[in-house]
């Protein structure tokens, strides 16, 4: 019989060792599916682990992947860190490119003369302020009648979703566009820079490392950074402190609110170059998978967001090269997580073999 | 003859280069109170987990009535008849008393037989506890009773007690000594881990000493004088504190008609509280833990802002409705009871940990200045003396008595106006105690006013000028030290104290002794 037994100090070597056994886990499932499935493991591990490494384009698009990721995931490690269970990412990712989607669209519509440079400091700030209103709600509601903010922020991703749609359906539907619900396309001036000449991939990544780099000043550089991460994992040393744990709820969702929102604005006018329902890809939620197989960490959140990107390009390869279903990056992403948070439990505690009694 | 309840026989434990326990050697007679003396950090605890079977030792033999036996986790230990009360209790805060009990009996066992049990337990041992009462509405000290009566459901042939009577008034532990003896008496085994000598003179039979993870010597302590035993422990005389004359100035910190609902339904409310106390005294509050000085301390600190402002004064200013970082600004500090998880963040460094309540490491914009955080945080180890391995050690890594150090030491090297601290010494060893009291009166000597809650009356009568009771969430008038006796304060502690006399409205004539 095994059983778990308390280390009396947690392992290091396993909190680095975790993501990586986690992973190896992942893709020993992945070839069990794949042969299940009648394909050749070998073949389907290359199309998720070696096809979207491949060459310049496959690089820059990996890159594009990970931008949402990143900038969800940081705002989702500041809520974590300060004990706020922000499940909401999605919902605030949908606003900001519905307030960034918005402004591109008014630009686009009423001709406003605008160069690239210029406009796209105002997509970030209008996607920033959209994501960030949607999550001040979340702080409102808790923070004024002590609503659960894991239900009201679930909840609210259903609300922004459904506003989006009433939008591109209704009002802001192009007038030219066959009776699709989407925008029209978007104006050349509003797209947002690209960082590689013939690449999509675009100056939304350099925000994301950027934001990356902030937010690791920010948390284990800063007074305010560690009253947040105390208040979150040790509350009455914060009271004791001082400290305020409304700024902290506050300021983590308004922050991660704001990041998820940046991203929502920089897909509208990035990649997408016009509103439709799918803008996105689920990526607020992924973002949460990001951010503990992160490490909770802001670095982390960088590689894990890369790592989730090859599972999402990896997946669409696979549907269109292997004919493999496309629900399968789903399930392998559930199968990271569950093995990750399993491989964590040997951090703390570790498996002795003991005779069954 | 029969044979030892236990034997050890060559217990060796390393940890990495430390060696906790060097070749040890202890025999405990059935019945018999068997006290393990020592400093902290002498070893005393590992070798308690070895016997528990927490830790495996690395070499040695243990023998339990007189067949070697390997015990390789406390589960083993039970089943073998050999209970433990830790000095940190394990109970979850929410669930009640009974349920604590009951998760960790065998399944199959009904709940309410558990509370019958536990009712039966206390009565036969004449410790007052209420089973469906849930734990986080409990004082430390009945915390301590709630371990004490899941040890004894189990029917140990064995019990092993870490550091019992930090928590309890002098009369508990006159019937914690009663229960012990009961318990002897029946032919239990008890080991009594302490560093309170005339306790261990009071109860134990025996006395096995540990320095530095070796065995000292195995002693009689009733034909040993407190002096020799300390000499034993700690390998030299016990430290003098300084003489005192207090020359009390002005009020630094005025409670007047302090009045506050409970916060929760097992808390206390606190009624009508008024003292004060001034720059250069030390006034002690005495008492039973769980009859207010939580919600006192709370009121106090700035952790329960809900007092009105003119009910609490520092300095002539209103601060009773201030947070704790505002009346930390006009120099007010507080050293809580709790050291990990309040007093400090376990999983932070302690170079960190000053930045709960010092900012003097903090730069433009709030940025951290590393370097002189940890420069900040190896003077305060130096200072007092605190054995860390340095500034980046987790606070969780320190022992107890340690971090106390570090907890007390931060605050006084804030040259606070005002010093409020809970327990200062509780279940910190000889050395530290009088370190710790020796600052608290050097701080008191350089004018800072001081307030000292604690449930040690030696301690109270050591360190204080005068001394108020709380009892049931009201404040006795104070007297001062030197005409105070420990009968007097005991018959407070029940609440019968006389109808507030002219001393209540002048408390400035305790200044001195």
């Amino acid at each position: 019989m095994i059983q778990l037994e308390v280390r009396p100090t947690p392992s290091r070597l396993m909190s680095v060792l975790s993501p990586v056994i986690a992973l190896a886990f992942t893709v020993a499932v992945a070839a069990v599916l794949f042969a299940a499935l009648g394909k050749d493991p070998v073949q389907g591990l290359r199309v998720f682990l070696v096809e979207p490494l491949r060459g310049a384009r496959g690089l820059t698009e990996l890159g594009l992947k990970a931008t949402p990721l990143i900038l969800c995931s940081l705002g989702l490690v500041l809520c974590y860190r300060s004990n706020v269970w922000n499940i909401g990412a999605e919902g605030q990712y949908l606003l900001g490119a519905i307030t960034g989607g918005g402004l591109a669209l008014w630009v686009t519509v009423a001709e406003v003369p605008m160069a690239p440079w210029a406009f796209f400091p105002l997509l970030v700030l209008a996607g920033a302020l959209g994501g960030a209103a949607w999550a001040a709600l979340v702080a409102f509601l808790r923070d004024r009648f002590n609503a659960n903010e894991i239900l009201v922020s679930l909840m609210l991703v259903y609300v922004a979703n459904l506003l989006l749609s009433w939008l591109v359906f209704g009002p802001w539907k192009d007038p030219n566009g066959f009776n699709f619900p989407q925008t029209a396309s978007f104006a050349a001036a509003t797209e947002v820079p690209r960082l590689v000449r013939g690449m999509r991939l675009n100056w939304g990544f350099g925000v994301a490392l950027a934001a990356a780099a902030a937010t690791w000043v920010f948390l284990f550089r800063t007074y305010r950074g560690m009253q947040l991460q105390i208040g979150g994992s040790a509350r009455a040393a914060a009271r004791y402190a001082g400290f305020s744990s409304r700024w902290a709820l506050w300021t983590s969702l308004l922050v991660s609110g704001g990041l998820a929102g940046v991203a929502g604005a920089c897909e509208a006018a990035g990649p997408m170059g016009q509103l439709t329902p799918y803008v996105s890809n689920g990526y607020g939620f992924t973002a949460i998978i990001v951010a503990f197989v992160g490490r909770l960490h802001p670095l982390g959140c960088v590689l894990s967001s890369v790592l989730l990107s090859m599972f999402l390009i990896g997946g669409e390869l696979a549907q269109s090269r292997v004919g493999l279903p496309a629900a399968l990056s789903g399930v392998f992403q559930g199968v990271l997580l569950l093995s990750l948070l399993a491989c964590d439990t040997l951090i703390q505690h570790r498996l002795r073999w003991a005779a069954s009694r | 003859m029969t044979a030892p309840r236990l034997e050890l026989r060559h217990v060796t434990k390393r940890f990495a280069s430390l060696v906790a326990n060097d070749d040890v050697a202890l025999t405990v007679e059935p019945g018999e109170i068997h006290a393990v003396l020592g400093e902290n950090g002498a070893g005393k605890s590992t070798l308690m987990k070895v016997v528990y079977g927490a830790l495996r030792p690395d070499a040695g033999e243990i023998l339990f009535d007189g067949v070697p036996v390997h015990v390789r986790s406390p589960h083993e230990a039970r089943e073998l008849g050999i209970a433990m009360v830790f000095q940190h209790f394990s109970l979850f805060d929410t669930l009640t008393v009974a349920e604590n009990v009951w998760l960790g009996l065998s399944r199959g066992v009904r709940l309410q037989s558990v509370v019958d049990g536990i009712r039966a337990k206390a009565a036969e041992y004449g410790l007052e506890l209420e089973p469906l009462r849930p734990v986080h509405t409990l004082s430390v000290g009945e915390r301590q009773r709630v371990e004490i009566v899941r040890a004894l459901l189990g029917n140990p042939r064995l019990l092993i007690l870490d550091e019992p009577t930090s928590v309890l008034t002098p009369q508990a532990v006159e019937r914690l000594f009663e229960t012990l003896r009961k318990l002897a008496g029946t032919g239990c085994s008890i080991l009594y881990i302490s560093h309170k000598l005339d306790e261990i003179r009071a109860l134990c039979h025996r006395c096995t000493v540990l320095r530095a993870g070796r065995v000292v010597g195995t002693t009689d302590p009733t034909r040993e004088t407190t002096a020799s035993l300390s000499r034993m422990m700690i390998g030299a005389e016990p430290p003098e504190l300084p003489p005192r004359a207090s020359t009390a100035g002005e009020v630094a910190l005025r409670v007047r008609g302090l009045t506050l609902h409970r916060h929760d339904r097992f808390g206390v409310d606190l009624e009508g509280i008024s003292l004060e106390v001034r720059a250069g005294e030390i006034v002690g509050i005495a008492g039973v833990s769980g009859n207010g000085q939580q919600e006192l301390l709370g009121a106090l600190s700035g952790e329960d802002p809900r007092a009105a402002p003119g009910e609490i004064e520092l300095l002539g200013n209103a601060i009773g409705a201030m947070g704790a970082a505002a009346r930390r600004g006009l120099g007010l500090h507080f050293v809580p009871e709790e050291r990990l998880g309040r007093g400090a963040v376990p999983g932070l460094s302690l170079a960190h940990n000053l930045l709960l309540t010092r900012r003097e490491s903090l730069r433009a914009m709030g940025w951290i200045d590393g370097r002189a955080l940890n420069a900040q945080a190896e003077g305060i180890i130096d200072r007092f003396g605190v054995k860390a391995p340095g500034p980046a050690a987790p606070a969780k890594s320190l022992s107890g008595g340690n971090l106390q150090k570090y907890i007390v030491g931060r605050e006084i090297d804030a040259v606070p106006k005002v010093l409020i601290v809970a327990q200062p010494t509780w279940g910190v060893d000889v050395g530290a105690t009088a370190q710790i009291r020796r600052e608290l009166l050097a701080l008191r000597d350089a004018g800072c006013a001081v307030l000292v809650v604690s449930e040690e009356l030696d301690e109270l009568f050591e360190v204080a000028d005068r001394l108020h009771v709380m009892a049931k969430g009201r404040l006795s008038p104070s007297i001062p030290t030197s005409a105070a006796t420990v009968e007097l304060i005991g018959e407070w502690m029940s609440g019968l104290w006389a109808p507030p006399a002219d001393e209540a409205a002048a408390p400035a004539t305790g200044a001195g002794r």
